[in-house]
């Protein structure tokens, strides 16, 4: 029967499309007349005719097509052919008026099918249609989900699959997965739609792209079983599926005994690496349990194999359970410890990615847009720029009006360049904050446009933008050295309210104020008081500690008692003199400190380290507090509130001196989202929350992770961190070391400048001019300077920039790095 | 010894002490040395300025002969900016008081020669400026010293004969000397200095002035309406402003008479060399121009007329009619006649005879501790820049004082450190608001001298540029890391006395063509060492400054303002970046905390600012921006790709379970 007669063909298809698929096959368009033509026509052969009048002007376009598509359709067994019809001759392919415009498929000499030439549009479209056509039986197309569903109900328990989506017939896409259903027709039951619906049904994301399917039907064993679907990430091309439906052909898990750099299978051939999960008898069963959940999510992507330490005698590290062999013969196998199956599947998406990009390097011959804004700061400011910010709420400074202002009022001043885009940034902070005080503030906010009045800026000694100063009459004025945003100005201008230092008069307004009750307002910005407390006569000590409490003016809210009865709080806070007391009233705790012979240096520290906490809540505004520390991080990260059971476990142990290398910390998420940037950049995905991780930010930048599997109780978390003490565990990651280079060349114009003036101005880059034998890691960008030829690394680091989305390539790279 | 001899030594003691001492003396009250003044008298130096006639800036009550000065009196420019203001001062001095602006003194914007004297009066009052006035030096010589800051002192001598001793000189007699010509006949021609300025006395005359600079302009552009014709007669072409960039030469506003010449109006232009004219006076008193060689091939004692001249075989020569006057407007030199020889004040090459042989620094290359100052000091620019001119010359004579602080009171040329995060906005800053490097284009340029890695840097201002070499010695700062010049500069290709400078397509508008731009516009050199001596002297010809590893151009701007963000601000920082090797981007809080959790480097913007609790916050409108131009994330929004993990085949969040406690075995 017809399908057989396909079938004798097939075997050899699949090669001839390996090997010969990308010659442009030149092979002549046979000529001939209706009678030689249906003289030569075989029972059970396809061909494909074109009838033309002699003499009349023909379609030259389909004919170049036609000619093209000889080749392809000879491979599959069909003969194409020009049928030239003479006036006379009455055959009625040639009579027909609209012959002309017509191709005939015939099978022997039965017609199967007349296409109207428009339909044949080019040469992908003619393979596609011609196969479509010829495997009428063996593809079935589909429109509905139920028609799926009842095909796939079908095959439960005896077939496989191969369900595709296409965005029309007649496409590249089409021809490719016909010329597979030629080949494995057979094999496996085809499938087709066009319908995008069907596509959104069973859930496809990114459906701007033609789609292919592995449905493991054969697997379900009963028909309310569901059949598992892999789905082809690479492009729908010929070879693509072809290398797609070898690796389903494969068997899912392999069990080897042998040198993982000798094993061979199909996945090397294809170019795809293999993943090796190092067993022992003991675990067995649990290991081949985790490889197959591997195979699965790595199924077309990569081998997996079952490694049996036991019956070998080479060496595997110790500490290994996962190897990882690149498809490429010179690079050798790599010992991974992961302690997550996760990870495997993220270190193979990961190792391939670099491929992709480097595959795709071929055709980019265009240079990146270097006018391309990739500052988020410059670009953000210049979008908003139309918006009008309420600047009235605040008093615009002259050169008139400068020094009368500041002398005559209290005022904070805001000196900016309207060009410079960071400045212009925080203006709008500024604004916020002249929002939030409006009719309350008895401080006068100002601003002054550097870009106008420079000389008087520099005057103020301000030559660098953005700045604010708070002038107070008879004081000298105090530069703001906090955050660039509403929330750190609000608390600077606040606290800059009372004076600095308090002098306290009274014991019992000492209590008030350690109690939190005299500035009762000032504590929505800040937690903390500090009283310095001395007696009259320690007058050194005392000027030490009103200068310390200077500098940290606007941070820390700072007082003095220095009265004759200061025993009473010396005792009773346990404070001998001189002695600072830290209040936290809302905490409702009071540490003292001793200050006898401590420096105002020291002192300025002690102030600066007051506001932080035993066990903060880590935020982009206080991590750079807690980062002068120099200890590793040990964050909880969090989705929502802390769980107050692990507050205690880290507070119990902190008791125990259990975390003093440390600095405990947790991370909100909702209050923090950028956390899960940094939790996928860890993991390669975001794991499941709570997450306890330490990072060793200082010294290496490994980050280790709790395991999961463990639930956070103080013994567990005690055991954890021995083990990290003694090197037992391993880091999930290694931070990124790499330095931050030029995220895009600059123009060369020295090399413009050195061209004949009369040619034509020609963009040219300047590549990053180093020093020679200063070379950093092998991704950086070499030597070399000044040419205009890039090496591969550099023009990755280029398309990585040009993506425009640097985030994500932060991440990139710093998966790249992992050392695992 | 006798006594005679003791008497002697007494003597010579006496006349010792009797010569009073200052630290600086100032030749000349006009506007440079007032400013040397100002700026002398602002550091609390020892001083004074000796001054001949009895009020400052003498020269400009008598010239310009027709009282219109030329230089601009640009009160408007619609900017506050003052720094940017003076730009398009061209009259006013530096100083720290602002009622000493020119725009204060005169409401014209060719303002008239008188409202200048009244101007360098006030500042020398207002300022209370020590100057010695009918002082007139008469010598300047030499007196070896090793105790002295430069091995030796002047001493000057005035026209009563009393001596001053100075440890250093600033000469600032601008050019008091009228050039003249000397010819056969040359005697019968008029000064520029004395002739006439009333239009009745050319009425219906035939004039004749040799010249092409201004003055000659000047004084046909009076006459013009009154004479016959005025012819003009120089040996070069003329040169005009407009088309050389350089303010000497002919102004738009004198060329009068370019207009009547090419609508041949009877005026005209003639280009020959003086030193080959021979003036002849005919019986009527009238002029007639011939050859010198003419002159010599016959006697002179032949009668006038006997005399053979160019239209005897040549009948069409151009100057074949007799004149009445003959005017001279050939412009003026330097006085070196008060210069004993020992200071070895020599005048300089061919090309600029008129003026003293000074190195970049200003200093003479006879005498150490002798500068030159103002007008004379344009041999550094001539023809170049605006040395010769108050709008120049202010600037160069700061740069002198700045010198001149660091050699002899330890004071380091002015400098400002920053963080390298302020590299872009610095040097955005400089070449949006600077005076002194858009005036004194390609002769003072700032430099930034690198810290170690890059991490800092140090800005300069107006420094020398032919000087780069002796940076180190010269203002106490240290170059060891690398170094940027920033420097205004025309198309190389652009201007000339002979080029059509309103040509199609003369602006440049693509960032990529920045180079060629053809106006003023900021050049950026990035040098790995300060270039030596002998790489400043075979530096390529045309280029200022010896090849550097990079260079950067920002396209010239119609409206000279460089801060757009992509068209100017981005490109200047890519350079920036590649020539430092880092990223100077900026980032909000946000990114930085990103990268200070997924990172062990963090760029200088978050190092600099972040880490030293001054991140950056963003605002909700700017967030929102930065998330539709995907260069900020919505964090938010990644809970979704979590969610979709859990599509997977199997449920990831239960294998991982299982697969940790199998793990713990492996």
């Amino acid at each position: 029967m017809m399908s057989s007669g396909i079938g004798v063909f097939r075997a050899g298809v699949a090669l001839l499309v390996m090997c010969g698929f990308s010659k442009s096959a030149e092979d002549a368009l046979p000529e001939l007349s209706p009678e030689q033509y249906f003289s030569t026509l075989q029972p059970g052969k396809a061909s494909l005719a074109y009838f033309c009048q002699v003499g009349s002007p023909s379609n030259s376009v389909f004919l170049e097509e036609l000619k093209e598509a000889v080749r392809p359709l000879q491979d599959h067994g069909i003969s194409v052919s020009k049928v030239n019809c003479v006036q006379e001759e009455a055959s009625r392919y040639c009579g027909k008026e609209e012959g002309l415009m017509k191709a005939y498929l015939f099978r022997g000499s039965i017609l199967l099918r007349e296409f109207p030439t428009d339909t044949l549009f080019d040469v992908d479209a003619i393979v596609a249609h011609v196969l479509f056509a010829l495997l009428f039986n063996e593809v079935k197309y589909v429109t509905i989900l139920e028609d799926l569903h009842n095909i796939e109900n079908s095959l439960k328990g005896k077939a496989n699959m191969i369900f595709s989506y296409v965005e029309a017939i007649g496409t590249p896409e089409h021809r490719a997965v016909m010329e597979a259903a030629f080949v494995y027709g057979t094999s496996y039951q085809f499938a087709l739609t066009t319908e995008v619906a069907l596509l959104e049904d069973i859930g496809s994301e990114d459906i701007g792209r033609a789609h292919l399917y592995f449905c493991h039907c054969e697997l379900a064993l009963d028909l309310t079983e569901r059949c598992r679907r892999t789905l082809m990430e690479q492009p729908l091309t010929t070879l693509n599926i072809h290398i797609f439906v070898k690796t389903m052909k494969a068997p899912l898990l392999m069990e080897v005994a042998e040198d993982p750099q000798q094993v061979s299978t199909i996945h090397l051939q294809l170019g795809l690496p293999l993943v090796f999960i190092i067993s022992q008898q003991a675990t067995y069963e649990a290991d081949r349990r985790t490889a197959e959940w591997v195979a699965w999510r790595l199924l077309g992507k990569a081998g997996v194999l079952l490694l049996s330490r036991d019956s070998m005698d080479m060496n595997i590290p110790q500490h290994a359970n996962v190897a990882f062999r690149r498809a490429e013969k010179e690079v050798p196998v790599e010992f991974l410890s992961l302690n997550d199956a996760d990870l495997i599947v993220s270190h193979v998406k990961n190792n391939m990615h670099i491929e992709e990009i480097q595959e795709d390097e071929d055709g980019d011959e265009e240079g990146p847009d270097l006018a391309i804004q990739d500052d988020e700061v410059a670009e953000t400011v210049y979008r908003d720029r139309k918006r009008r910010l309420p600047l009235e709420l605040t008093v615009e400074l002259t050169q008139e009006t400068f020094n009368s202002t500041v002398m005559t009022s209290d005022s904070i001043v805001f000196f900016y360049a309207t060009w410079h885009a960071v400045s212009m940034a925080f203006l709008q902070s500024y604004i916020d904050v002249a929002i939030k005080l409006k009719g309350t503030s008895t401080i006068l906010l100002t601003r002054i446009n550097c870009a106008d009045w420079s000389d008087v800026c520099t005057k103020q000694n301000v030559t660098a933008f953005p700045a604010v100063k708070l002038y107070k009459e008879g004081e000298s004025p105090v530069s703001y050295a906090g955050m660039l945003g509403t929330k750190d100005l609000l608390k600077f201008i606040q606290i800059n309210r009372i004076s600095c230092p308090v002098n306290i008069a009274s014991i019992q307004e000492a209590e008030k104020y350690l109690h939190g009750e005299l500035y009762k307002d000032l504590f929505s910005f800040t937690s903390v008081s500090v009283l310095g407390l001395f007696s009259p006569a320690m007058i050194s000590a005392k000027e030490h500690f009103r200068e310390a409490g200077k500098q940290l003016r606007g941070s820390v809210v700072t007082g003095v008692y220095s009265e004759d009865d200061v025993w009473i709080l010396s005792n009773k806070y346990g404070a001998p003199l001189p002695a600072m007391l830290l209040a936290r009233p809302r905490e409702g705790r009071i540490e003292s400190v001793p200050l006898a012979s401590t420096s105002m240096q020291d002192m300025a520290q002690i102030l600066a380290n007051a506001p932080l906490e035993a066990f903060p809540e880590i935020m982009v505004e206080n991590l750079p507090a807690y980062l002068r520390l120099q200890r590793p991080l040990l964050i909880l990260f969090s989705d929502g509130s802390i769980n107050p059971q692990y507050r205690n476990i880290v507070l119990a142990l902190m008791r125990q001196k259990q975390l003093d290398s440390f600095t405990p910390c947790w991370l909100n998420l909702k209050n923090t989202p950028v956390g899960r940037g940094i939790l996928k950049a860890y993991f390669g995905f975001l794991p499941p929350l709570p997450q306890l991780l330490l990072v060793n930010l200082h010294s290496g930048g490994q980050v280790y992770a709790f395991p999961s599997s463990q639930s956070i109780t103080e013994q567990n978390l005690r055991l954890w961190l021995r083990k990290l003490g003694s090197g037992l565990e391993n880091p999930i990651t290694t931070l990124s070391a790499q330095e931050w280079k030029p995220p895009l060349p600059a123009f060369d114009f020295l090399s413009m400048m050195d061209a004949p003036m009369s040619q034509p101005p020609t963009k040219k880059v300047l590549e990053c001019m180093k020093e020679k034998g200063v070379q950093e890691s092998a991704e950086q960008p070499q030597g070399a300077p000044l040419t205009t030829r890039r090496g591969p690394a550099e023009v990755l680091r280029i398309k990585h920039w040009n993506k425009s989305n640097w985030p994500k390539e932060a991440e990139e790279s710093s998966q790249h790095h992992k050392e695992l | 010894m006798g006594p005679s001899g003791l008497l002697l030594a007494l003597g010579l003691h006496l006349a010792v002490c009797s010569r009073p001492h200052r630290d600086y003396c100032v030749l000349g009250a006009g506007p440079a040395g007032l400013q040397m003044a100002a700026l002398l008298q602002r550091a609390g130096r020892d001083y004074e300025v000796f001054e001949r006639e009895s009020v400052p800036g003498s020269f400009f009550t008598r010239y310009p002969r027709h009282r219109k000065l030329i230089s601009i009196n640009k009160r408007y420019t619609g900017k506050a900016n003052s720094e940017f203001n003076l730009r398009h001062d061209w009259n006013s001095l530096l100083s720290d008081d602002p009622h000493l602006l020119f725009r204060h003194y005169s409401q014209a914007y060719f303002p008239d020669a008188s409202d200048m004297v009244h101007y360098l009066g006030d500042f020398a009052k207002r300022l209370g400026l020590h100057v010695l006035y009918n002082t007139n030096i008469t010598h300047v010589t030499l007196d070896k010293d090793p105790q002295a800051w430069n091995g030796h002192y002047f001493i000057l001598t005035d026209q009563n004969g009393q001596a001053y001793r100075c440890s250093v000189l600033l000469v600032a007699t601008g050019l008091s000397v009228p050039k003249l010509v000397d010819f056969p006949g040359s005697e019968h021609v008029e000064g520029y200095e004395s002739v006439s300025v009333d239009p009745k006395d050319f009425v219906g005359q035939n004039v004749l002035i040799l010249g092409r600079g201004n003055s000659a302009f000047e004084t046909a552009e009076n006459i013009l309406g009154v004479t016959n014709f005025v012819h003009m007669l120089s040996r070069s072409r003329v040169r005009l402003s407009w088309a050389t960039h350089y303010v000497g030469d002919v102004r738009a506003i004198n060329n009068g008479l370019l207009d009547t010449y090419q609508l041949k109006s009877l005026d005209g232009l003639l280009e020959s060399d003086l030193e080959y004219l021979a003036l002849v006076k005919d019986s009527k008193g009238k002029f007639h121009i011939t050859l010198k060689f003419f002159l010599e091939e016959n006697n002179s004692s032949q009668s006038v007329d006997s005399i053979p001249l160019p239209e005897d075989d040549n009948d069409n020569f151009a100057m074949r009619v007799a004149y009445d006057r003959v005017i001279r407007c050939l412009g003026w030199k330097f006085d070196f006649s008060i210069f004993n020889q020992s200071l070895r004040l020599s005048s300089g090459t061919e090309f600029s005879k008129k003026y003293p042989l000074i190195r970049a620094s200003y200093e003479s290359k006879g005498s150490r501790g002798l500068f030159i100052l103002g007008t004379a000091s344009h041999s550094v620019d001539y023809r170049k820049s605006a040395g010769g001119f108050i709008h120049g010359f202010r600037y160069t004579v700061r740069a002198v004082h700045r010198l001149l602080e660091h050699r002899h009171h330890g004071i380091d040329w002015p400098s400002t450190e920053y963080p390298i995060t302020q590299l872009t906005s610095s040097i955005i800053r400089r070449v949006n608001e600077a005076s002194g490097l858009y005036q004194m284009f390609s002769v003072l340029a700032d430099i930034i001298l690198l810290k170690e890695n890059a991490t800092a840097f140090e800005y300069l201002e107006e420094f020398p540029m032919q000087m780069l070499a002796q940076l180190e010695s010269l203002t106490g700062r240290t170059a060891r890391h690398g170094l940027f010049i920033i420097n205004m500069e025309y198309g190389k290709n652009f201007s000339g006395p002979e080029k059509d400078v309103f040509y199609y397509d003369r602006s440049v508008a693509h960032i990529e063509d920045a180079w060629r731009s053809n106006f003023l516009h900021p050049v950026i050199y990035y040098y790995r060492h300060l270039p030596t001596e002998q790489d400043m002297r075979f530096r390529p010809a045309q280029w200022p400054l010896p090849r550097p590893v990079a260079i950067h151009h920002i396209v010239e701007d119609f409206l000279t303002d460089w801060t757009a963000p992509v068209g100017h601000i981005l490109p200047l920082r890519r350079f920036l970046e590649n020539c430092l090797d880092t990223d100077l981007r900026s980032f909000y809080a946000e990114s930085c905390f990103l990268f200070t959790l997924t990172r062990q480097k963090l760029p200088p913007f978050c190092q600099q600012g972040y880490l030293k609790m001054q991140g950056l916050s963003s605002t909700k409108s700017l967030w929102q921006h930065g998330v539709e131009s995907r260069l900020l994330q919505d964090y938010t929004a990644m809970e979704d790709s979590s969610s979709r993990l859990g599509d997977h085949p199997s449920a990831p969040g239960s294998l991982t379970q299982t697969l940790d406690s199998n793990k713990e075995e492996l």
